[in-house]
């Protein structure tokens, strides 16, 4: 007979349960497959009532975050022979309102990603006939790290400040306002410093730094935020010496 | 209403009547070395203030004169105190590793358009320290 894996899924309906309750499934061994591929033998074979979000199976979608045995993972680049042959426990995204079994609703993240303005900001945008923004492979380089950012929502379930304070704007998005202030091309450094300097910005960040840990894409949120802080209270300071300065 | 939502930040109710949302523990710091590691450095910060009190009542004592002074280190001898110095020793000196081998995540140095290695940043906060110490140690050891 073929191995098998034990598999410890949450199941959580809102219709019909109080509370999530954990359902468990036998299901194949198989060493080149991940923890999505053993969710998707069980929504194809055993319980097509199972719920979860998945889409490229390949580490660039940010969707099919979960926690796997108690740590935020990409159910696609986690395979089952890390954990085999004890059962593996797999759990919504911690600190997110659980909508049915292994979904979780994330408007909060959206909310506060579009918050910090992650997008390029002109004074003043120069027109087509001017020609693109130019950048050097140097330039690049400065933002590039927190550019891999694939929004999973990993850091977030590993951050206590936001499972305690759920108005922290939390790692990934600061990375990414962080991301486009270090850009050569943006111009909106000051506008987001006016949302990211208030208490729910970087100073609710205790550093903890298993949001870096957990990153799949190696971005460093924790890095992204530390830096921005020592930026923020440089700022702080020059406006305190120079008041006639600012702006 | 659950504190979650008294404190804003959720929208689309309409369409998920019944989230169920969990409870973070007291004790979520237990669970894991590295969230542990993180509280005991948070903790630390109460027995570097604990140092800094007890040097400035050092240096206070020693600028009374001998006598100050002599009366100050029979109160360091006590065994209870020579336990907690020992204490905040440990504290102080793990405060001290952890900060400086998180300075190069916050301190982002770029010489000639590349950045500085973690190591060389970290590093030469360690030699700082031992130059500090050094001198500290010939001054009053000589």
């Amino acid at each position: 007979m073929a191995e098998t894996i034990q598999l410890e899924v949450t199941r959580y309906s809102p219709e019909h349960d109080a509370a999530p309750t954990f359902q468990r499934f036998e299901v194949p061994y198989r060493k080149d497959w991940v923890v999505l591929d053993a969710l998707n033998y069980i929504k194809d074979k055993l319980d097509g009532s199972l719920s979860y979000r998945w889409s490229c199976r390949m580490g660039i979608c940010g969707s099919c975050g979960m926690m796997v045995n108690g740590e935020p993972k990409l159910t696609c680049a986690t395979f089952l022979s890390s954990y085999a042959p004890d059962a593996v426990r797999v759990e919504p995204l911690r600190y997110f309102p659980v909508v049915r079994d292994l979904v979780v609703e994330m408007t909060d993240f959206m909310v506060k990603l579009q918050k910090v303005k992650p997008w390029i900001i002109r004074k003043e945008e120069k027109s087509i006939a001017d020609g693109e923004y130019l950048q050097t492979p140097q330039q690049l380089d400065v933002y590039k790290q927190f550019s891999m950012c694939i929004n999973c929502m990993l850091c977030y379930a590993a951050c206590p400040v936001y499972g305690l304070d759920p108005l922290f704007t939390g790692p990934a998005a600061i990375a990414l306002a962080q991301r486009y202030n270090i850009d050569s091309r943006d111009q909106g450094a000051k506008e987001r410093m006016d949302i990211l300097s208030q208490h729910e910005g970087i100073w609710a960040c205790t550093f903890v730094g298993e949001c870096t840990e957990v990153c799949p894409k190696h971005v460093d949120p924790a890095g992204a935020i530390q830096q921005y802080k020592l930026t923020a209270a440089k700022e702080w300071f020059k406006s305190l010496l120079m008041p006639w300065g600012a702006k | 209403m659950t504190p979650h939502e008294a404190k804003g930040a959720t929208q689309y109710t309409t369409y998920h009547p019944r989230w169920y949302r969990t409870r973070v523990s007291t004790y979520w710091w237990l669970g894991k070395w590295y969230y542990l590691k993180f509280v005991l450095r948070e903790l630390s910060s109460i027995f570097v203030a604990y140092f800094v009190v007890i040097t400035l009542l050092q240096i206070h004592s020693l600028s009374r004169g001998p006598e100050a002074y002599a009366r100050f280190e029979e109160r360091m001898r006590n065994p209870l105190m020579i336990a907690l110095d020992a204490i905040t020793f440990l504290f102080v000196l793990f405060h001290t590793i952890t900060w400086f081998n998180l300075a190069p995540r916050a301190m982002v140095v770029r010489l000639g358009g590349k950045r500085v290695s973690e190591i060389l940043i970290a590093g030469s906060n360690y030699v700082a320290w031992l130059v500090i110490s050094a001198s500290v140690a010939w001054f009053i050891l000589r």
